[in-house]
């Protein structure tokens, strides 16, 4: 009993706390993390377009894979990231581990279509068809619809709790989507190729192609990382906004306050967040 | 026991039931998630010509024949056991070539013969410049599909 | 100029490989432009909210 009181104090603190915190350090990685993300994608895209050497069987299409894989890539992590985020949510309340999932969703869906669209355009030439039923296709396009689900049901109830509950639940069960995406090539016969980077035996790909495959897997990677923060601040901002609304408007007056464990006790009422 | 741990209990069973479930229903149905069949699969499934049926394989080294009105093409698909003929009218994949893996969608005729009504080509995990292809072959480190003179024959007149 | 045109037509494939960069920076850009002015319409928002309470005119 008395644990659970601590436990409980602790998150009281953490709770308020924390987003103050974010805030500020969010704040100041910001810009840092755009100008890489930016900097890191030009790189990519010249590399991808005008550097790399085209393919033996495949000629240049092999370029819509500098895209297509990295996409793939952060469809996959960014649904994890979801996934274990809800993990917290639910498990430990902690609401900035509810915002991380709400955040990064919409991002996890646009990689994915990215990924999805861009296949189609590489398959219509190479394999000879836009789409096909395989397992690997279409456990991608189950992906594509637990995202949207995911924001759908998120957004679906009056009482906010209760849809990121829901929203926590469906995106853990989606969960056992990863490994059959990922091993789909290799279970069962499939049109799509098995992988070519992350395998056992190494990758089987020319350190040519490989390069700017990876240039460009880091521009997305660090794009997520802006995505995410900016996305979480804007969350963080509106429901604040939103809690000084109903909590009447000038806000009551108190006096300053002067630490974080003040802060704690009215969260709504605080004046300035950073 | 406090009510974190015994939400993080019942997320961890959860999560191990719906996995087990999942592991249950992928083995069930194991047989309809494979996108084509091999031709050793075929033989030993004894599938008739009133299911539509996808092979998939390696186009056998000269084993590609043009039919005389200029369009069908005759083929055989191999995985390195069992082999079958296929005969396709239609257009040709830019991939699609002696050596190189296929799918096959169409039935298979009393007479043995893959009828097929479309044909896509499915390439493998492999990505290198050409230089690297041609060194790699001059070397004589190529295996793969290829044949046993170790060349992958593009066929152009056939686009 | 002849380079240039050959590599827009990415040997012959230039009628797949560029729509597949458009689309990917047309729904990457997107969300980023769309992400970026919804953070900044929401800080200006709690912005205004605050004011009042925090420096009161006189």
């Amino acid at each position: 009993m008395r644990q659970s009181t601590v436990e409980k104090g602790a998150a009281m603190l953490t709770r308020f706390a924390n987003p103050a915190r974010f805030m500020r350090l969010s704040g100041a990685t910001l810009p840092w993390l755009g100008g890489a993300a930016a900097g890191v994608l030009a790189l990519g895209l010249v590399w991808s377009l005008a550097i790399a050497p085209p393919d033996y069987q495949q000629g240049e299409t092999v370029r819509i894979m500098f895209i297509h894989v990295p996409a793939a890539w952060m469809a996959l992590s960014v649904y994890l990231f979801v996934a274990v985020a809800s993990a917290v949510a639910l498990v430990s309340r902690h609401p900035l581990a509810e915002i991380a999932a709400q955040a990064a969703a919409p991002v996890g869906a646009a990689f994915t279509l990215v990924c999805l669209a861009t296949g189609s355009l590489w398959g219509r030439p190479m394999w000879g068809a836009w789409w096909v039923w395989d397992a690997r296709l279409t456990s991608v396009l189950v992906l594509l619809f637990l995202y949207v689900g995911y924001i759908a049901l998120v957004n679906a109830f009056d009482d906010r709790s209760r849809g990121a509950r829901a929203g926590s639940l469906l995106a853990l069960v989606g969960i056992v989507n990863l490994p059959i995406i990922k091993f789909s090539v290799d279970w069962w016969n499939t049109l799509h190729q098995p992988a070519s980077v992350v395998r056992l035996s190494g990758p089987s790909i020319a350190l040519s192609l490989l390069m700017p495959l990876l240039v460009m897997a880091v521009g997305f990677g660090l794009l997520f990382g802006w995505l995410l923060l900016l996305r979480m601040r804007t969350l963080l901002n509106e429901r604040k906004a939103e809690a000084l609304r109903l909590h009447g408007q000038p806000a009551p007056p108190r006096h300053r306050p002067t630490g974080e464990r003040g802060d704690a006790a009215m969260p709504a009422a605080r004046p300035v967040l950073r | 026991m406090t009510r974190k741990r015994r939400r993080l209990l019942a997320l961890g069973v959860g999560l191990s039931l719906l996995g087990a479930a999942t592991a249950m229903v992928l083995v069930a149905f194991n047989d309809n998630l494979v996108f084509f069949y091999s031709p050793s699969d075929l033989a030993a499934k004894a599938i008739g010509p009133e299911r539509r049926i996808r092979i998939g394989g390696l186009v056998e080294q000269q084993s590609l024949e043009r039919h005389a009105d200029g369009r069908g093409v005759g083929f055989r698909v191999t995985d390195g056991k069992t082999d079958i003929s296929v005969v396709y009218v239609g257009l040709l994949p830019d991939l699609f070539r002696e050596g190189q893996g296929v799918v096959a969608e169409g039935r298979l005729r009393p007479d043995g013969v893959f009828a097929a009504t479309s044909v896509l080509a499915k390439h493998d995990e492999k990505y290198m410049p050409p230089e690297v292809a041609d060194a790699l072959k001059k070397a004589g480190r190529w295996q793969e599909g290829a044949g046993p003179d170790g060349k992958t024959a593009p066929v152009p007149a056939l686009k | 100029m002849d380079q240039v045109a050959g590599w827009l037509m990415m040997g012959g494939y230039g009628g797949f490989v560029w729509p597949a960069y458009g689309l990917a920076a047309a729904v990457l850009g997107g969300l980023a432009f769309q992400s970026w002015r919804r953070h900044r319409r929401s800080g200006a928002a709690l912005a205004r909210l605050q004011t009042p309470a925090d420096m009161p005119r006189q």
